[in-house]
């Protein structure tokens, strides 16, 4: 191929300016970012108000810092935070193990368990989590007892009072596991469904038994899809506890609520909450990090051209 | 490059698949001997892949059955029909056949590295130890050429490269039969004669061969027997040269006049 000659700059002079060109000899021009001047203000402006609404509280004078302070690491608020994380984990344990499951089920060949998965996922997510919540509750006004024993034979393995089984953990845990278990099982899904079949056939094709196929391919594969959600839902979670004070259970929010109860600090007991439940969510905001990368890790070079990706749109540092 | 007149290696007797209403294999019947390299030709549609996954049972036939070494694979007798077994018989008598498979898409893992996926099959399905596992897969990547590519992810390989090392993981489990599905098809041509050049080396071994394709001149070269597919029968075949030179039925010579053109 002939070069395209008349591409060529026109040799110029050294030093010499043609129409205001100047001459190939000079340093190619640099290329500079465009200014966003409007970014600036809005942020200014942003940051003005945002000032202005933290001092108001701040100077209020209504609001006793010392109270805040006092109360902040105060016995009661701290065992408070701690149930809050208990049953924040005991939940989400519940919900992915029942999302798993019902994942599982929802994509077996059989039309009954389909049907079950779905249906469970639309009467969870179909109704508001507090209504399930005050419902297992207040299961004993269905079932006064619960028992277990073989049916036809008489045996009993288990019979006691609703009310001593179903103790305010007990009901929180039930109404935020089964409800969080429908959710959880639209991510896995979500997750398996992203596996490339064509790997599945040939990890099938090579001999490898369906759970192998499961643990060595799908598994480990969805999960760079499971993990983030999952990571939104514990977070969620965590803040959705709260709800369970309306069940009595002695959880951050109902703690502060009953000291400012008596006390009637109620926007210092308020803040400390929140201030409570900033760190806790910040924490787990933290530990999801490392482990979405660890995840892209394995995943060589395409987690490498994301990263390049979002490093061309000035997202991610050098 | 003998083929054997012992028993034949794989036999369908009148194979039916379909996919809801529409019959993609109808009453297919075809033997291929030890050693023997088959060629299944067709226009698209016409059911060569689907047959082809139905002889490792990666599809579930309709009718018909498919013996591989003299044994089915995934099915059981049922006094005159088959049943079909659960998933994890189906895998076991899978690897108990001895099938190896090549895909069009390569369908390498993607959580895996080039040498952990050549090594995956043999540690899942034979049980061997891991550094004889190694010892083989680095052994077979050296044999394609790929001995620097270990450590490499799949997206990281060229499309050729990929495929090598999906022969490679197919092989790393001493199969004594190789099924390939269209290998050649989702490549760059510059990269299609790399690819070619592997798989006749394989025939030139010995290994009982059935490989579905477009590459007439391939199945010229290297192939003792085509089949031509149309429509879900298999309408001729015969030795390669004569089947492909001298085509009996107007839909072959009409096909190889569209694959030539």
């Amino acid at each position: 191929m002939q070069p395209r000659s008349q591409a060529q700059p026109v040799p110029a002079p050294a030093g010499h300016e043609l129409n205001g060109v100047r001459g190939p000899t000079a340093a190619p021009p640099r290329v500079l970012s465009a200014t966003r001047p409007w970014s600036w203000v809005a942020t200014i402006v942003g940051c003005a108000c945002a000032a202005a609404i933290a001092y108001a509280f701040w100077s209020a004078k209504t609001i006793d810092h010392q109270t805040i302070r006092d109360y902040l690491f105060d016995p009661a608020i701290v065992d408070g935070a701690v149930k809050t994380l208990e049953l924040t984990l005991v939940a989400m344990v519940m919900g992915i193990v029942l999302g798993v499951v019902l994942a599982l089920m929802r994509q077996s060949e059989h039309p009954g368990l389909r049907a079950l998965s779905g249906g469970y996922i639309w009467l969870f997510r179909g109704t508001p989590v507090l209504l399930q919540i005050l419902l297992w509750f207040n299961i004993s006004l269905v079932f006064p007892h619960l028992s277990l024993g073989l049916p036809f034979t008489g045996i009993e393995l288990f019979d006691k009072p609703s009310n001593a089984v179903i103790t305010p953990f007990v009901a929180a845990a039930l109404g935020l596991g089964l409800n969080e278990g429908a959710y959880m099982a639209e991510i896995v899904r979500s997750g398996l469904m992203s596996v490339d079949r064509g790997e599945v056939d040939a990890a099938r094709a090579l001999g490898m038994a369906p759970s192998r196929v499961f643990r060595r391919i799908t598994l480990p594969q969805s999960m760079r899809i499971i993990v983030p959600p999952t990571g939104n839902q514990l977070i969620g979670m965590l803040k959705t506890s709260a709800l369970t004070s309306v069940i009595g259970f002695g959880e951050l929010l109902l703690v502060s609520e009953r000291i400012y109860g008596e006390n009637l600090h109620v926007m210092e007991l308020l803040t400390v909450a929140s201030i409570w439940y900033l760190v806790m969510t910040t924490a787990l905001t933290l530990l999801q990090r490392p482990l979405e990368k660890r995840l892209g890790r394995a995943y060589g070079s395409r987690a490498k051209r994301g990263q390049l990706r979002l490093r061309l749109m000035g997202m991610v540092g050098r | 490059m003998s083929v054997s007149t012992d028993a034949p290696h794989v036999v369908a007797r009148h194979v039916t698949k379909s996919f809801h209403d529409h019959v993609v294999v109808d009453d297919v019947s075809l033997e291929v001997a030890r050693g023997e390299v088959l060629c299944l030709v067709g226009p698209s549609g016409a059911g060569k892949s689907t047959f082809l996954r139905c002889i490792n049972h990666l599809e579930r036939i309709d009718a018909g059955e498919i013996l591989v070494g003299g044994q089915l694979v995934g099915y059981k007798r049922h006094g005159a029909d088959l049943r079909e077994l659960h998933e994890r018989r189906i895998a076991h008598d899978r690897a108990r056949a001895k099938v190896g498979m090549v895909f069009q898409r390569f369908n390498l893992f993607s959580n895996m590295t080039v040498l952990e996926n050549v090594m995956e099959g043999q540690l899942s399905v034979l049980g061997r130890p891991k550094g004889q596992a190694r010892e083989r897969a680095v052994e077979l990547l050296e044999r394609i050429g790929l001995r620097d590519k270990l450590a490499s992810y799949p997206p990281q390989l060229s499309g050729g490269q990929q495929q090598r090392v999906a022969i490679a993981r197919a092989l790393a489990c001493d199969p004594e039969l190789m099924l390939f599905d269209e290998p050649t098809s989702a490549l760059d041509p510059e990269l299609v004669g790399e690819v070619l050049d592997v798989m006749q080396e394989l025939a030139a071994t010995g290994m009982t061969m059935i490989v579905v394709t477009h590459e007439i001149g391939f199945a010229r070269e290297v192939a003792h027997r085509v089949a031509v597919m149309d429509d879900g029968h298999i309408i001729e075949s015969g030795a390669a040269r004569s089947v492909l030179s001298t085509p009996e039925h107007a839909r072959t010579r009409a096909f190889l006049e569209r694959v030539l053109a």
